[in-house]
């Protein structure tokens, strides 16, 4: 029984988490908490940069947080926000890079590796059969 | 057949190549996208002087090192005492951006270690300083006379980042009209 309430507790540690961040904004419509949920995941902060905008305390991340939530009040459209925020800090603060040139080899990188592997696999195979 | 033996060492120096590479980036440094384009607009207190508001207007007319700056960024102290040595230099006008910062802490620390700004914007809330794209403290952007950001320095102002980068770009700005 112990046990079990012990395995509980850890278990709700993440959702402390969760929440300790959510209890600090608060919106209208689950809309607008949706949206704020889902730009600051996207993001990247850009003093440690593993961690997106929802899951950094870095001075930075707070006030990037404050200005999205700001502006997700006003309501603002998720694309007009990601435009404000890449005109300042670039594509960098995107965890989704945009498909351009410069992105080309990292969309299509793994493809090309696939196709090469899958000629190779096929080349191998015949020339096994061949022996 | 021949060419089978040679595929490890071809695959081997590939990713030597990428390696090496790698040993070379700073992926802390992130480009600006703000290279190229007009200051943003901005109208901050200043921290000391008579003039009361510094705007864009300000960056007008003349090439203009723009630091970024803070008491509590320990980087920003050891680049202070540089940019003591360049304040005297003629060729462009050194102004400070205190971000996110205390304006009496700030200017405590000024009258201790000196002051090399002619003016000084106070950015309290850190507000305007994400319309500069500011993330990391020390940061200098070089701005030309017609107020186009031309350049911008992460990290402190050492005498080498001096002599091998900015300085020719000062002086290149300052011989455009």
């Amino acid at each position: 029984m112990k046990k079990a309430f012990l395995t509980l507790f850890f278990l709700l540690i993440p959702l402390q988490l969760v929440f300790a961040v959510e209890d600090e904004y608060h919106f209208n419509t689950e809309a607008a908490r949706q949206q704020f949920e889902g730009l600051t995941t996207e993001l990247r902060c850009l003093v440690c940069q593993n961690q997106n905008l929802a899951e950094s305390n870095a001075a930075l991340a707070v006030d990037l947080r404050t200005q999205i939530y700001q502006k997700v009040l006003s309501g603002q459209s998720s694309p007009e926000i990601v435009d404000y925020l890449v005109k300042r800090y670039g594509d960098f603060i995107l965890y989704r890079p945009p498909f351009k040139l410069q992105t080309l080899g990292l969309w299509l990188g793994p493809f090309v590796c696939l196709i090469f592997g899958l000629f190779y696999l096929i080349f191998y195979i015949k020339n096994q059969r061949r022996r | 057949m021949k060419i089978r033996f040679l595929l490890p060492l071809i695959f081997f120096i590939l990713i030597g190549l990428l390696l090496w590479r790698g040993l070379s980036l700073h992926p802390n440094e992130i480009p600006s996208p703000l290279i190229g384009k007009a200051s943003p607009t901005f109208s901050l207190p200043t921290l000391l002087g008579t003039k009361a508001t510094i705007t864009e207007k300000d960056l007008k007319g003349h090439v203009t090192l723009l630091n970024v700056w803070a008491t509590w960024c320990y980087a920003c102290a050891l680049e202070h005492e540089y940019l003591m040595e360049l304040a005297s230099h003629k060729d462009f006008k050194l102004f400070g951006f205190n971000y996110k910062d205390d304006n009496i802490a700030a200017r405590h620390w000024l009258k201790e270690h000196g002051n090399p700004y002619e003016i000084i914007a106070v950015d309290v809330t850190g507000t305007t300083a994400i319309d500069w794209g500011v993330y990391g403290t020390p940061e200098t952007f070089l701005i030309d006379k017609n107020s186009i950001i031309r350049y911008k320095q992460i990290g402190p102002i050492t005498q080498e980042v001096w002599e091998k980068t900015l300085r020719p770009l000062v002086e290149k700005l300052e011989n455009e009209a």
